[in-house]
């Protein structure tokens, strides 16, 4: 599995990160596989508390203590630059990089940036947006000051920014909340990264500011051709940008597979059950809406087996309750975590699952 | 807008006329005011009994000040808010001082948005929900707890957990504890400010259930201050749509979703991401260019023309009313019989 495919950018396998707190240990993330191939957008849906946010931070090696990476190989495929006519790549397991290291530190911010949920809180409120961009540049790039402050410019104006020469001087405070979100994407993309991972990046915005927000995102990116990892917990805006999706629940991958699969042919009940309890813009009026019932399970009290099985309406008793089930490919790049589907180890698939 | 609704029509429970909410800006030494955020300026509605008015708007456009002026958090500074008791009497809420308000907090009660700062963290159950109980009426502790009970049955608790805390509960728990509280004295009218902005989907809908269910069951009218189109959509009869303090549009739900008459409210409607991907809207969703204006230093003329696709010379100069154009549908756009706009159905 070394050289998987051409365009592969990241190989996430088998990613653990725990929290290991007084009162127990919380398995945030547990087991979680996937990949991302260069220029295509991933969304990670998931209610709070089922490790997106988690997963995006242990790319980044940025888990605050005292949670840890315990296991699992993030591979990253750096395309050498300045090689002749061959694209030499050579791969790079983030997992074994020491979270303060040097070697991570090239990474971060260069080839993988991160955009937060909250703009006003991830900028810093004493220094102007242009000193904080141009910080990130100086840091990757041999430039002068000068060159950075114009690379500062440069990367504003892309981001929409109107008259970026006199905004390059303005603290946080004084821009409004969607100008701040740009600020913060136009910091992420001062370095080109290849992957920028996006956190909640328009959950705190208004509607008509996402909007802006999610047009510019998906046109730079057609632009500068990068990878975006999209974590959100807004179905509407999965639809809207995502290539391919995946779906997280209590830090395992429910489900995985190209965005038109999984809203029209979801297989697992909890995709399912997600999708029919979001009430629809131009949906059909006052039809009860159907929920999941009970909620997400204490951290540290993991059920055993398919962390679903506790809300689940398919659940099949001596079985989901106590066995994970394995990833189970239902062709192309869905697959799919349930016992409904694939080999059962004793029974035959029962079938209603996926009654969309 | 039609005067004096509510004396004409008994099954208007609150009519809110020309209400404005100034907040004023001070500065210097002197603390001299320099000038005034119009947070709300110059809103009328009118609210059914029974029915669920939504109050929709981008943040900072005004609707949960309208909504905290109704339940008078706010004294406003001008206008009328009259409101039909149970007795049938007609009270102004804007002119009451706190004495004359205490017997109308019993018939108007809030529910806010988020369930992890609206709660004291040092009140049990029992506390929180009875608070109200203990302080509007004459009931018994025994009596107090047995009702308390009965709310928490009601919203979906276990009365045994009455004496607990709030930490112990997940959002969307504590948002039932909320709306347990805000039904403790039976209330009339109950204005439920972003009640489930800050829950996850598969919550949002439970919650969205039982306040439906609630209000079948108890004949309550909401005003719903919310953000979220399809939340409103789904939950709403009527709805409002509020830019930089006034009311833009008002009409019946499937009326204003497929047959919008103001430009914002179109604009506002694109903007929502479908959750289907075979409508994926981008090049086809209408992006608004720049921010939305100042309430301190508006714009000249109608708010909306430095952002509209729509706007002519006249909009800069001349600041549209809010008229009717008959069934219930009030816009206050100059053009409003001439423009063609998008409803959320005509995407293709």
């Amino acid at each position: 599995m070394i050289m998987a495919s051409e365009n592969m950018l990241i190989e996430v396998k088998n990613l653990k990160t725990h929290f290991f707190l007084d009162q127990g240990t919380v398995k945030a993330v547990d087991g979680v596989d996937f990949d991302i191939n260069r220029g295509e957008t991933l969304c990670v849906v998931g209610e709070s508390g089922c490790g997106k946010s988690i997963t995006a931070r242990s790319i980044m090696q940025i888990v605050d203590p005292p949670g840890r990476i315990v296991s699992g190989e993030m591979l990253l495929h750096r395309r050498a630059s300045g090689s002749g006519s061959g694209q030499v790549e050579d791969v790079v397991d983030l997992a074994k990089l020491a979270p303060n290291g040097r070697e991570i530190r090239t990474i971060r911010g260069k080839e993988i940036a991160m955009i937060f949920q909250e703009p006003m809180t991830s900028l810093s409120p004493v220094h102007t947006i242009g000193h904080q961009i141009s910080q990130a540049i100086t840091l990757h790039n041999r430039v002068t000051k000068e060159q950075a402050r114009q690379q500062t410019v440069d990367v504003l104006k892309l981001v929409g920014i109107p008259k970026p020469e006199m905004r390059v001087d303005n603290y946080p405070f004084q821009l409004s909340g969607g100008m701040r979100q740009r600020a913060m994407i136009a910091m992420a993309l001062s370095c080109h990264p290849s992957l920028l991972i996006a956190d909640e990046p328009t959950t705190a915005l208004d509607v008509t500011t996402q909007a802006q927000i999610l047009d510019l995102m998906t046109g730079l990116q057609e632009e500068l051709g990068m990878a975006m990892m999209f974590i959100t917990h807004d179905l509407g805006v999965v639809a809207e940008i995502a290539d391919r999706v995946v779906v997280m629940y209590l830090g395992v991958v429910a489900e995985s597979g190209d965005v038109e699969t999984i809203f029209n042919e979801p297989k697992h009940p909890y995709t399912t059950a997600l999708l029919r309890s979001i009430p629809q813009v131009g949906g059909k009026l006052r039809q009860r809406l159907d929920t999941i019932k009970g909620m997400v399970p204490d951290p540290y009290n993991r059920p055993q087996g398919c962390p679903f099985h506790t809300r689940c309406i398919n659940r099949i008793p001596g079985l989901c309750n106590k066995t994970l089930p394995p990833n189970v490919s239902l062709g192309g790049s869905h697959e799919v975590r349930c016992w409904l589907f694939g080999s059962s180890p004793s029974n035959e698939p029962l079938q209603n699952g996926g009654a969309g | 807008m039609t005067i004096d609704l509510i004396h004409q029509d008994d099954s208007v429970l609150l009519e809110v006329r020309n209400l404005k909410m100034h907040f004023p800006i001070r500065k210097g030494f002197l603390r001299r005011q320099v000038g005034a955020v119009r947070a709300v300026d110059d809103v009328n509605f009118f609210v059914r009994k029974g029915e669920t008015l939504g109050l929709v708007g981008e943040s900072g456009c005004g609707k949960t000040t309208t909504g905290r002026c109704i339940l008078r958090a706010y004294t406003p500074t001008a206008g009328e808010i009259l409101y039909r008791r149970g007795s049938g009497d007609i009270v102004d809420l804007a002119t009451l001082d706190d004495t004359g308000m205490k017997p109308m907090w019993r018939e108007i009660r809030m529910i806010f948005q988020d369930p992890y700062s609206s709660l004291n963290p040092r009140m049990t159950l029992l506390e929180i929900v009875g608070d109200p109980l203990k302080l509007n009426t004459a009931l018994s502790g025994k009596e107090i707890e047995e009702r308390v009970a009965f709310l928490l049955r009601r919203v979906g608790l276990r009365p045994e957990y009455m004496h607990r805390y709030p930490h112990a509960f997940s959002g969307g728990e504590r948002q039932r504890i909320g709306i347990a509280r805000s039904l403790a004295l039976n209330p009339r009218l109950v204005v439920a400010d972003e009640a489930v902005s800050a829950l996850d989907v598969s919550v949002r809908a439970q919650i969205l259930n039982l306040l439906q269910d609630l209000q079948q069951e108890f004949g309550l009218t909401y005003i719903f201050v919310a953000h979220d189109l399809s939340v409103v959509e789904y939950l709403c009869d009527r709805v409002a749509v509020m830019y930089v303090g006034k009311l833009v549009e008002l009409a019946k739900t499937e009326t204003l979703y497929e047959n919008p008459r103001h430009p914002y409210t179109e604009a506002l409607m694109s903007a929502v991401p479908k959750p289907n991907p075979k409508q994926r809207g981008r090049g086809k969703r209408i992006i608004l260019e720049g921010d939305v204006a100042d309430p301190a230093n508006p714009p000249k003329g109608c708010y909306f023309h430095p952002r509209c696709r729509y706007a002519k010379a006249r909009c800069s100069q001349e600041a549209p009313a809010l008229r009717n154009l008959g069934d219930d549908h009030f816009v206050s756009c100059h053009f409003a019989e001439e423009l063609t706009l998008r409803g959320v159905g005509a995407r293709s």
